[in-house]
């Protein structure tokens, strides 16, 4: 069984080294990625099976002993972020067949070796690791960004090399401030030390600082919706659900093992989050193209995640897990079918767009069901997601947190709705009437597949729910995982 | 006392460059900040203990873990410098010059 911890690392890189020595052929180039996520996708269900009654499958790769060697463990969480970032990789192809984004020769190659960096992090269990895998993560993605960008890029190239190189420096001093303090990098040694060290706090803080600058929190957002809205739809909804997700991913890892969820840090986290919410979705009004106001609307609603694991008992951080699930799934869906708009009708800037209800109607289905997902409206699973958090808050009693998650789902309704009347209704444009493309298959389906996940996570949210649940046990007493992971 | 100081003179020259216009300057102001990071990690081993870390390694034998650490960034800033000019390169060779601010906007 833990012998397949080893494939979502190794299983995509393996693919990465075959696509580049296969011949042109773009089909079989197709057939290689594929299959390489599909298992990766399968392996992810295995695992969530085997995580979800509280066994913690530990590799330790080589067979060294716990404190040389690579040790990777899946717990409900880490494995259901596996298998949810495998699916959006998986439509992510398939769009990106049907937006031939993966013509160039370097796409498939670069997008599995990010995968692999993703998947990598959400198994590893020691902070240096994590910082490996997170560059193996995002060094394909500046090559993906400057390959696929549009007008602007260099710029927009810039800022993201830029903020991320910075992250990913502060990242590193973290790691050795918390090696010199504490002599360990393993997750497992760490448990619990920044409530009793007040230097391995600080030092732990500086590796969170680092995450929140890759995971947009504010006040670090500023680069992503400068940088994220240059690159092509297909290769921002990779973005959206691999990349800032691992930080997010990373920060609640390390609030709940090593901070122990200390409630001291609970003030910050929780103002951190409104600001996110709020700033996000207020940038969201001003901004003229889909893919832009859909980048505003992530740092928005990664600021509910925070919330759920600011609140930290077991039904909030159950509620951040299951709004974490089904956000990346909604924003991929959200950002393929701004790829279809553009593969369309060459522009996805809302001044150039209308009339894509009537020329296009199953993508205004696949759009419409994930808008009102992300907005928070029944019977979608953002319904469900939304009302989880404002459940735990008010079981906290925090009505000022009640007062602005309602607020700022009602501006995100607004806002999808300006997209919705803007180019889903509305004149067709007439420099759009002659050249607009029927899209096909590859172009429609992975958004109405996702789509339909939105939909189905609604009433039928139980499954997932019951995974969260477990995930949210885990963090709150991660004795189990800790006992696993050091194999003592 | 040597350690701290190294690290805070690399990081105070490397946020400096950052600071300033002009790409050139950001990559090596990275390479600047990645030294002063490796110095870190040296020193959150202890700078004191200097023997060789080899098997069976006395008293003073140094942290080996560290040194692996910093072997692992130095071939992942190595990696992204190249890219990093390899950019610039590509910015120069089209006949632009590279913009004063570092997104191209109006300073």
């Amino acid at each position: 069984m833990s012998v397949l911890l080893i494939v979502p690392v190794v299983g995509p890189l393996l693919a990465a080294a075959v696509l580049l020595a296969l011949p042109d052929r773009l089909m079989l180039r197709r057939i290689v990625a594929l299959l390489a996520t599909a298992a990766v996708t399968a392996v992810g269900v295995v695992l969530l099976v085997a995580t979800y009654d509280g066994g913690v499958p530990v590799l330790r790769v080589g067979g060294w002993p716990p404190v040389v060697a690579i040790t990777l463990a899946a717990d409900p969480l880490s494995a259901l972020l596996v298998t949810v970032s495998a699916a959006v990789v998986l439509a992510c192809l398939v769009a990106a067949a049907g937006t031939r984004d993966d013509r160039r020769r370097a796409f498939l190659p670069l997008t599995m070796v990010l995968s692999a960096g993703a998947y990598g992090a959400y198994l590893t269990t020691d902070l240096f690791n994590l910082f490996v895998l997170v560059e193996v993560m995002l060094v394909p993605s500046y090559v993906l960004l400057a390959l696929s960008g549009g007008a602007g890029r260099a710029g927009a190239g810039r800022v993201y090399i830029a903020t991320s190189l910075l992250g990913s420096t502060i990242l590193l001093a973290g790691v050795g401030l918390v090696y010199g303090v504490t002599g360990t990098v393993g997750l497992a040694d760490l448990a619990g030390v920044a409530r009793e060290v007040p230097a391995a706090a600080v030092a732990g803080g500086v590796v969170l600082l680092a995450f929140a600058l890759k995971g947009a929190l504010v006040p670090l957002h500023d680069w992503l919706p400068r940088a994220y809205p240059v690159a092509s739809p297909v290769v921002v909804a990779l973005f959206s659900g691999l990349l800032t997700k691992v930080g997010l991913y990373a920060i609640i890892r390390i609030y709940a093992v090593l901070y122990g969820g200390d409630p001291a840090y609970h003030p910050l986290l929780v103002a951190v989050a409104l600001a996110s919410m709020v700033i996000g979705v207020l940038g969201a009004i001003g901004v003229g193209s889909m893919r832009k106001v859909l980048a505003f609307h992530m740092v928005s609603q990664i600021g509910y995640v925070l919330l759920g694991l600011a609140l930290f008992t077991a039904a909030s951080l159950a509620a951040a897990v299951f709004y974490l699930a089904q956000y990346v799934l909604v924003k991929a869906a959200l950002f393929l079918c701004a790829a279809v708009v553009r593969a369309t009708r060459g522009t996805d800037r809302l001044s150039r767009l209308g009339g894509l209800a009537s020329s296009s109607p199953l993508l205004a289905l696949a759009f419409g069901v994930a808008a009102l997902s992300l907005a928070g409206l029944p019977p979608f699973g953002g319904f469900l997601a939304k009302f989880l958090v404002l459940r735990a808050a008010n079981e906290v009693g925090d009505w000022l947190v009640l007062t602005v998650a309602v607020l700022v789902s009602l501006v995100t309704l607004l806002s999808m709705l300006k997209i919705w009347g803007v180019a889903f209704w509305g004149e067709v444009p007439r420099a759009a009437r002659e050249r607009t493309a029927r899209p096909g298959v590859a172009l429609l389906g992975p958004p109405l597949a996702l789509g339909g996940c939105a939909l189905l996570l609604g009433p039928l949210g139980g499954p997932l729910l019951q995974v969260a649940d477990a995930a949210a046990a885990g963090l709150l007493e991660p004795a189990g995982y800790v006992r696993a992971v050091s194999g003592r | 006392m040597s350690g701290p100081l190294i690290v805070g003179v690399l990081v105070a020259a490397g946020v400096f460059l950052l600071l300033r216009p002009g790409q050139l300057r950001l990559v090596l102001g990275f390479v600047l900040l990645g030294h002063a990071v490796n110095v870190l990690l040296l020193a959150a081993g202890g700078l004191h203990r200097r023997e060789p870390p080899v098997d069976g390694g006395g008293p003073e034998s140094a942290d080996p873990l560290p040194q692996a650490f910093i072997l692992t960034a130095i071939v992942i800033t190595f990696g992204i410098t190249v890219y990093l000019l390899r950019l610039l390169r590509r910015a120069a060779r089209r006949g632009s010059r590279p913009p004063e601010t570092w997104d191209g906007g109006p300073r």
